[in-house]
């Protein structure tokens, strides 16, 4: 009985070691696990699929390196699905640190896939301003870029040549880690109407349903777990799949220290009264 | 009185003008709405500057009165200027700081990604730890929470749908009707609240900002 009431009272230190051992153990044997698709991430993926080759999607990096375990594998699932489909990627960001992140994202994939900046995808960088950035697109991309990230007119590459504004792009993607996602739908969906799938950090997913209900959102991909439903979903296994295993131990082992805090509690309170 | 009325004069215009290129996108109106937005984008710019100017401002007088941890500051500034030179150099010799295996790159794929991704990475344990102690089953609603939680937790991963198929069919139920019902009520509320500011603001009533 005493024993059983200590439970309510376990050293943090134990559990910070069981996370360690429960997330690196399956991560280091290597284990694997499938996925079941869920309609958010199926969404997503047949928004993509189903625009026509040479459709211009806008990629948003609006995270950083602090989220890219989890916002980087979906980053790099649409890009290889975009480009797989022979779609054309403008790259941009609202986050001034998370610029790096994406342009390491879309030069990997683009080297893995042969595509070629200027004809295949562009880089358009990062500005400051976030809203005012999002609307002042809708007018002229030139307003805000008239260059892309190297500096280069964008009047000189050819993919980008004929393309304007939010008319001439089929669909937004942002990788979101905050409430960057809500700017978009608030300053873009709403006002200029392009159709747009966010990715976006587990924590951030509960906060996007209200949009993908009313519509506003076409599709969802939340967290790990839904990079990890992409990458089932184009056949091209990443970190996404291979965290699955670590994952549902982790949330498992925190299921079972949520229900041993629970009995310790009911036991000291029996014992109390 | 003209250093209280003027700014307020300012910012009825400003606001109405934006208010109204909402509505009107056509020249002119439309025309000086985009010029407004791209003042902010270049203001917002200089924040940035401001930003870096007043924490270095505030380290370098940590370092002047050598207060507690001020071996951090050091290694802020020395970072800082690191990170500055390089992204010059990378400009210069690279033709781009983000160019692929510029200095620069690797400062940012070697240093700045591990850094970052450990800090957030410990979320992860306190998280844990936050759960065992802070979820208990004291009340109705706290129950209806926790239960909500488990089935959202196991519903999430694959483990969830091995030992019962249909956690994540509930998992997404939750999210999509009590979870997107809750979180959009407290949107709405926001987005009146932050009407009722900003009709505050334009008026002049909400004064504030200018103190």
């Amino acid at each position: 009985m005493n024993w059983l009431a200590k439970l309510e009272k376990i050293d943090r230190r134990w559990i910070f070691l069981g996370v360690a051992l429960v997330v690196a153990a399956p991560l280091l044997l290597g284990l694997k696990t499938s996925v079941d698709i869920t309609p958010p991430v199926k969404n997503t993926y047949e928004a993509i699929d189903r625009l026509p080759p040479g459709s211009v999607v806008m990629v948003s990096i609006d995270y950083d390196a602090s989220t890219m375990p989890e916002n980087q594998p979906m980053l790099l699932a649409v890009l290889r699905h975009a480009f797989q489909k022979n779609l054309k990627i403008i790259l941009m960001g609202h986050w001034p640190l998370g610029l790096p992140v994406g342009t390491l994202g879309l030069d990997q994939v683009a080297r893995e896939m042969h595509k070629t900046y200027g004809v295949d995808y562009v880089n358009l960088g990062f500005r400051p301003g976030t809203a005012a950035v999002m609307v002042n697109l809708g007018t002229e991309i030139r307003n805000v870029f008239p260059s892309d990230y190297k500096g280069v007119p964008l009047d000189s590459l050819e993919m980008v040549k004929n393309v304007h504004n939010y008319n001439d792009i089929r669909l937004l993607v942002g990788i979101e880690a905050g409430d960057t996602y809500e700017f978009w739908i608030i300053y873009v969906q709403a006002r200029f109407g392009l159709k747009m799938a966010m990715g976006t950090t587990a924590v951030m997913a509960p906060t996007a349903y209200k949009y993908l209900q009313s519509g506003q959102l076409v599709g969802l991909i939340g967290g790990l777990k839904g990079a990890a439903e992409y990458e089932s979903l184009i056949a091209h296994p990443g970190i996404g799949l291979a965290g699955m295993p670590a994952q549902s131990a982790g949330h498992l082992l925190i299921i079972l220290f949520i229900i041993l805090g629970n009995i310790g509690y009911f036991l000291s309170r029996r014992k109390k009264a | 009185m003209m250093k209280r009325e003027i700014p307020l004069l300012i910012t009825f215009l400003t606001g109405l003008l934006m208010v109204v290129q909402f509505f009107v996108p056509h020249r002119p109106i439309g025309q000086i709405g985009t010029g407004v937005l791209s003042w902010y984008t270049i203001i917002a710019g200089f924040t940035l500057l401001l930003g870096i100017d007043s924490l270095v401002g505030m380290h370098l007088k940590k370092l002047q009165r050598k207060q507690s941890g001020w071996g951090y500051s050091i290694m802020l500034i020395l970072g800082l200027l690191l990170a500055l030179g390089l992204g010059i150099f990378s400009e210069i010799k690279y033709g781009s700081a983000l160019a692929f295996g510029s200095p620069f790159m690797y400062l940012y794929t070697y240093m700045m990604v591990p850094l970052q991704a450990t800090m957030f990475s410990l979320l992860a344990f306190f998280i844990a730890s936050a759960a065992y102690r802070a979820f208990r089953a004291r009340t109705l609603e706290a129950s209806l929470l926790l239960v909500a939680a488990m089935i959202v937790m196991l519903g999430r991963v694959p483990l969830g749908a091995a030992i019962w198929g249909k956690f994540p069919i509930l998992a997404e139920w939750i999210m999509t009707v009590p979870n997107a019902a809750a979180t959009r009520g407290i949107l709405i509320g926001v987005a009146l609240g932050g009407l009722a500011m900003s009709l505050r603001i334009l008026l002049g009533i909400e004064r504030t900002y200018l103190s």
